[in-house]
């Protein structure tokens, strides 16, 4: 039987290791706050493959680099030309760079999710002081703040570029504001959207095909459909046609209050009351999908 | 430690647990029952997981309904299925396990070094859980549930899996974690006789209901059984009928063989009284001048605990029934 007995010393001996036995822990129990901050930080880091392993750390780290580098190069362009504006608006940086984005979120949400279904390690969970709740606000933040930090970080690199160029402070600090308005909506939608069709599947390869699937796709399809409203002359549906996809539907709400160009065909941005129901249809898909989450772990519960 | 008042959990479709009423002290208490008897349903119950249709309990003084977040914080949990993620190593997962019962950063791994060594994990634990044995896995999930150094544990089927060294290995293990580490632990398994060895209480429960609830030292009083196989002689062509009638002559009545289970007919079963039995036995045998091939306590599988009860209760003598044990003695 593997396990030490107290080691006695002999009389004579003075070198000896002792067993001190068990200790009984009469710290601090800090609570649900500090478990659902750790578990935060935990799945925050773990969206970055840090705390995990080699081959883990590679695609987000990639991804990352792949959102900056283009930053980084307009930059040095704009430098180089002395440009009075950059090449792109920091509103439109996400919107150009989308498929990145949602590949981040189709290959980060199932991890941070699936891999809790598929190992059962849930139970262990809801066996601590942690609630339902807590856990999937837990997750819902730290998924949404990886993502916010892949889409903030460019901005941050062309708003540093520009002020080194020497573009008007106020203007540029405006728009870099705007920016990470947007980009904050955006990565609360995606990462709800990710984490609800994650938390669905055990199996992490469908997670990674099903999120593309509704990201992509959408994106793909709304387009479409845009595109062939314009050519008919229905250019008052296009509008309409653009909250049915994640992607749109952030352009949509950038166009309207956010001072964005539309990327629409024929660049028609959303009336204010159209811009206002942008708004409604995210704030709700968020909510909703917040709401999904607990109604998914209350059922796998234990 | 624990008390239920008639708690009862009905799905739509089965009732888990049956108006069940039961109290539990501290010390190793083992809960006894077939597969689905209610044993799972009643731990999560217990944890404050699912809510009870009806009744109460509560856990070290804590109302169930009412208060599950503070149970949680001082009882551990280590269920029967795997919880592992294959990917991390026993230190780190066991760590953020800590943190999560709210552990700060320093105690948590502190804790957790000490638990894993206690539960004898030693270099091992830096490796990824993914390439551990069955038996090596089983300590990982005893120590996330022992790292906030809880007052409770409850332990689902900790010996699944294991072979027979493992398994005592186990046994050893949680008797420890009562008797040196201070904890109580609540253990289910449906194997009564290895927790016959381990724990002070017994709770037997079959279909939700419960079926005995007593202190282990008077369940082997109740059923040690004797089974004893003795050689045949020339003057005894028949050893084992001569055995029995000498035993019969002295007062001592053997149980019925069980008919048609291979070896059977050379198998003679006895209730042991106590010390005397056993010299009884011996002297009989050496009288007859046979040889005495084996004589040993025989281990009681859950199927006899229900069977004798419900004699013990009908009709006062449970005697016949304890045949049953011949087949999986042991």
């Amino acid at each position: 039987m593997a396990v030490e007995q107290p080691l006695t010393s002999p009389p004579g001996e003075t070198t000896r290791i002792h067993d001190i036995g068990y200790r009984g822990y009469d710290g601090p129990r800090l609570g649900r706050a500090y478990a659902r901050r750790s578990l935060y930080s935990q799945s925050l880091r773990g969206a970055y493959g840090l705390g995990r392993s080699v081959k883990s750390k590679v695609l987000p780290m990639l991804l990352f680099a792949v959102m900056c580098v283009p930053a980084a190069i307009m930059v040095a362009v704009a430098v180089a030309t002395k440009a009075h504006e950059l090449p792109v608006a920091y509103t439109r940086y996400a919107i150009m760079l989308q498929a990145v984005i949602s590949l981040y979120v189709a290959s980060q949400a199932p991890q941070a999710v699936s891999r809790d279904l598929r190992f059962k390690t849930v139970p262990l969970y809801f066996s601590r002081p942690i609630e339902t709740a807590d856990y999937v606000r837990a997750k819902f933040a730290a998924l949404a703040s990886a993502i916010f930090i892949l889409t903030a970080a460019p901005l941050l690199v062309m708003y540093v570029g520009a002020l080194l160029s020497k573009l008007g402070f106020a203007h540029q600090t405006k728009e870099f504001a705007e920016g990470l308005v947007s980009v904050a909506l955006l990565s609360l939608l995606f990462a709800g959207i990710g984490l609800v069709i994650a938390a669905v599947t055990p199996r992490r390869g469908f997670g990674i095909a099903a999120v593309i699937a509704v990201l992509v796709i959408t994106y793909g399809a709304v387009s479409t459909l845009q595109a062939i409203a314009e050519v008919q002359g229905h250019s008052g549906a296009i509008a309409w046609i653009g909250l049915f996809s994640p992607v749109t539907l952030i352009d949509g709400v950038q166009s309207a209050f956010l001072g964005a160009t539309a990327r629409n065909p024929g660049g028609v941005a959303p009336s204010t009351g159209e811009g206002i129901v942008y708004v409604l249809v995210t704030l709700a898909l968020i909510a909703g999908c917040y709401g999904l989450l607990v109604r998914r772990y209350k059922k796998v519960g234990l | 430690m624990i008390a239920t008042e008639s708690l009862s959990k009905r799905f739509p479709r089965v009732t888990a647990l049956d108006r069940l009423s039961v109290d539990i002290g501290p010390g190793v208490t083992g809960l006894v029952g077939a597969n689905g008897a209610g044993k799972s349903t009643l731990i999560k119950i217990l944890l404050g997981l699912s809510p009870a249709t009806e009744g109460s309990a509560r856990v070290l003084g804590l109302d169930i309904a009412t208060e599950g977040a503070a149970i949680r914080e001082q009882v551990g949990y280590m269920p029967e299925h795997d919880c592992l993620p294959p990917d991390v190593s026993a230190t780190e997962f066991v760590v953020h396990m800590a943190r999560m019962s709210g552990l700060p950063p320093t105690a948590a791994r502190e804790r957790t070094a000490d638990t894993l060594r206690h539960v004898g994990l030693y270099e091992e634990r830096y490796r990824p859980i993914g390439g551990y044995s069955t038996g090596m896995k089983q300590r990982v999930k005893l120590a996330q549930a022992l790292v906030h150094d809880p007052k409770l544990v409850f332990l689902d089927e900790p010996t699944n899996g294991l072979d027979p060294v493992g398994r005592d290995e186990m046994l050893g293990l949680i008797r420890r974690v009562h008797s040196d580490f201070g904890i109580s632990v609540l253990v289910t398994s449906h194997l009564l006789g290895e927790l016959e060895r381990t724990c002070d209480h017994v709770v037997v429960i079959d279909g939700g209901k419960l079926l005995r609830s007593s202190s282990t030292t008077d369940f082997t009083q109740t059923t040690t059984t004797l089974a004893i196989e003795v050689t045949d002689s020339d003057a005894h062509p028949d050893g084992t009928a001569a055995v029995r009638d000498a035993l019969s002559e002295r007062g001592v009545e053997t149980h019925h063989e069980g008919a048609g289970l291979p070896g059977a007919g050379h198998i003679l079963l006895l209730t042991a009284a106590g010390e005397e039995t056993y010299d009884l036995v011996r002297d009989v045998v050496a009288d007859l001048g046979l040889g005495l091939v084996r004589m040993e306590q025989r281990r009681h599988h859950i199927s006899e605990v229900f069977t004798t009860d419900t004699t013990d209760t009908a009709e006062g003598s449970g005697d016949e029934q304890r045949k049953e044990a011949v087949g999986h003695g042991g």
